[in-house]
């Protein structure tokens, strides 16, 4: 690891303009991906602003309906919050699939949403990876493909997103807040939050140098069965191969979102239109133009199967 | 100000660091490997940096002057000298480092010592002796939760918090109903011991011993 100078945050505002200002600046708070990949050099900050002082820990319930979620509330209290477990079983649901109970303790809200790819060539310093080393190329076309994206991706890169929690905030229609480097807020939707590869696959989110985010809003409860169904190599502790967040409502109507499949949390509204029509339908919708490697094109079959044993499980839970 | 001459290379570091150049060998292991993976962004020539922390650990109020590099988990066996925590993967992984900081396990490999200043650490060392165990020490013994050991320090110490977390009503991935608490059944406490790895494959036992303490706790 390279060595690094460091420095506690006291305001939002501070640290987004101390991060502007200083060259080779990263905000750290759980540090739970940061630091593993400072240690195999694929990341290399020259100063680190913590930000865990920064009191942006607490849920608020929203004048309008729906809750404000601050930047730092770690996985463990935001799954377990009873206002969250009631009306948002969704992204209870999603965050306890996650991680382990040590790392949930210390993950954080916006730094689930940040976190860095798993694609194997992105840790491996010895292979070419374009998000990793932009122009470099990229070792997982024709490689070891079977954890990697089937839709969305690019000649560039066709990494997944690794986030149970994001895939949940992407079906609740959850939105951003950021401070700037010049103190200005903004409120990005979720769906803007996070960009495909095309060609710059290391530019992964919207977000501007030195923006911070403080807080992720969820609108008002929208009632249903809400389910997350997660598919991977182990019952416990390890990424999604498949992964299926569900709010469905009883008159068949609804909203599907996927992880494990794309460079972001994979939601279209063609496909949630069809959910009355049964899981072929909206898998099709879904996956419309997909492009599956030899090693992942059973993730095709999977989100169908998925599909089907989510929106069964949610008629069965009807009352 | 960057005298780090309480920093003792251990004989892996030094291999680690003899593998890189002969002359690294006098820097932190660190350095030495980061500099030959040649990261993507070039950085500066930085010299290691020094920044004090103070906390609790075990109850005794410790200050540090630490290389900012330093992990909790290397400032507690390198700095403290509390061998209890064990580096398995070092990458958050295996679950051997699992400490309980403010009341929650964490893995003490993926955090800096600089970012607890004023916390509550508690090791192996802080829950029990030898001549006055733990009661989920005292249970690993009698149900044999270990082979190696390795990991049995970490499989303590996250098995205690993993009872606090049921107790808090913290729900899992198991849980069946989220708006009622959980119930601490074999499957809740496997689903929520998976961030500790055994690689001798004692997880029947380690299961028996955790579930025996939760039994007497109820």
């Amino acid at each position: 690891m390279n060595p690094f100078t460091y420095e506690r945050a006291t305001t939002p505002a501070d640290a987004a303009a101390a991060a502007m200002k200083t060259p080779g600046a990263r905000f750290i708070a759980g540090g739970t991906n940061l630091l593993d990949l400072m240690k195999l050099g694929i990341e290399s900050p020259m100063h680190l602003i913590d930000v865990n002082g920064l009191a942006l820990d607490k849920i608020e319930p929203l004048q309008q309906g729906g809750l404000r979620i601050g930047a730092l509330v770690r996985n463990t209290d935001l799954a377990a919050d009873p206002r969250v477990r009631r009306d948002y079983g969704v992204l209870s649901r999603a965050l306890l699939a996650g991680a382990s109970g040590q790392l949930r303790n210390r993950a954080t809200t916006a730094g689930n949403l940040l976190q860095r790819t798993r694609c194997p060539y992105f840790y491996d310093t010895a292979q070419p990876c374009n998000k990793r080393q932009p122009g470099s190329g990229c070792a997982a076309l024709g490689g070891f493909s079977r954890q990697l994206a089937v839709i969305g991706g690019s000649n560039a890169c066709i990494a997944t997103h690794p986030s149970d929690m994001a895939v949940a905030m992407r079906v609740l229609d959850a939105s951003v807040e950021t401070v700037g480097a010049n103190g200005s807020h903004r409120v990005i939707p979720i769906a803007d939050f996070h960009r495909l590869p095309g060609n710059t696959p290391h530019i992964e989110t919207v977000l501007e140098r030195g923006e911070l985010i403080t807080a992720v809003t969820l609108p008002p409860p929208v009632g249903g069965t809400q389910l997350y169904r997660k598919v991977r190599d182990r019952a416990s502790y390890a990424f999604a191969l498949v992964s299926v967040a569900a709010i469905l409502q009883r008159d068949g109507t609804g909203r599907v979102a996927l992880g494990g499949v794309a460079h972001k949390p994979w939601r279209v509204d063609a496909a949630d239109a069809e959910l009355p029509h049964g899981p072929a339908a909206v898998a099709q919708r879904l996956l419309d133009g997909a492009t599956p490697q030899p090693d992942n094109a059973f993730k095709v079959q999977l989100v169908r199967r998925t599909l089907a044993a989510v929106i069964t499980q949610a008629n069965g839970a009807k009352p | 100000m960057e005298d780090f001459s309480d920093i003792k290379l251990s004989r892996r570091e030094f291999v680690m660091a003899g593998a890189a150049s002969v002359s690294a060998a006098a820097l932190p292991a660190g350095a030495a490997s980061a500099t030959a993976r040649a990261p993507a962004v070039a950085p500066a020539a930085l010299k290691p940096v020094a920044s004090d922390v103070s906390f609790i650990v075990n109850g005794q109020p410790r200050s540090l002057t630490l290389d900012t590099r330093t992990t909790l988990l290397d400032a507690l066996r390198e700095h403290l000298h509390l061998s209890g925590t064990k580096k398995g993967c070092d990458h958050g992984q295996c679950g051997a480092c699992t400490v309980i900081v403010d009341g929650r396990r964490l893995n003490s490999c993926l955090t800096l010592a600089v970012m607890h200043e004023g916390a509550r650490i508690t090791t192996v060392e802080g829950l029990g002796t030898p001549n006055n165990m733990h009661p989920m020490q005292v249970a690993f013994v009698k149900h044999d939760g270990y082979q190696c050991g390795y990991c049995t320090p970490g499989q303590i110490c996250s098995a205690v918090a993993v009872l606090d977390e049921v107790r808090a009503g913290i729900p899992s991935h198991v849980t069946p109903d989220l708006n009622t608490r959980p119930h601490l059944s074999r499957g809740e406490i496997r689903e929520r011991m998976s961030g500790n790895i055994c690689r001798c494959g004692a997880y029947s036992n380690i299961l028996d011993a955790i579930t025996e303490v939760a039994g007497s706790q109820t």
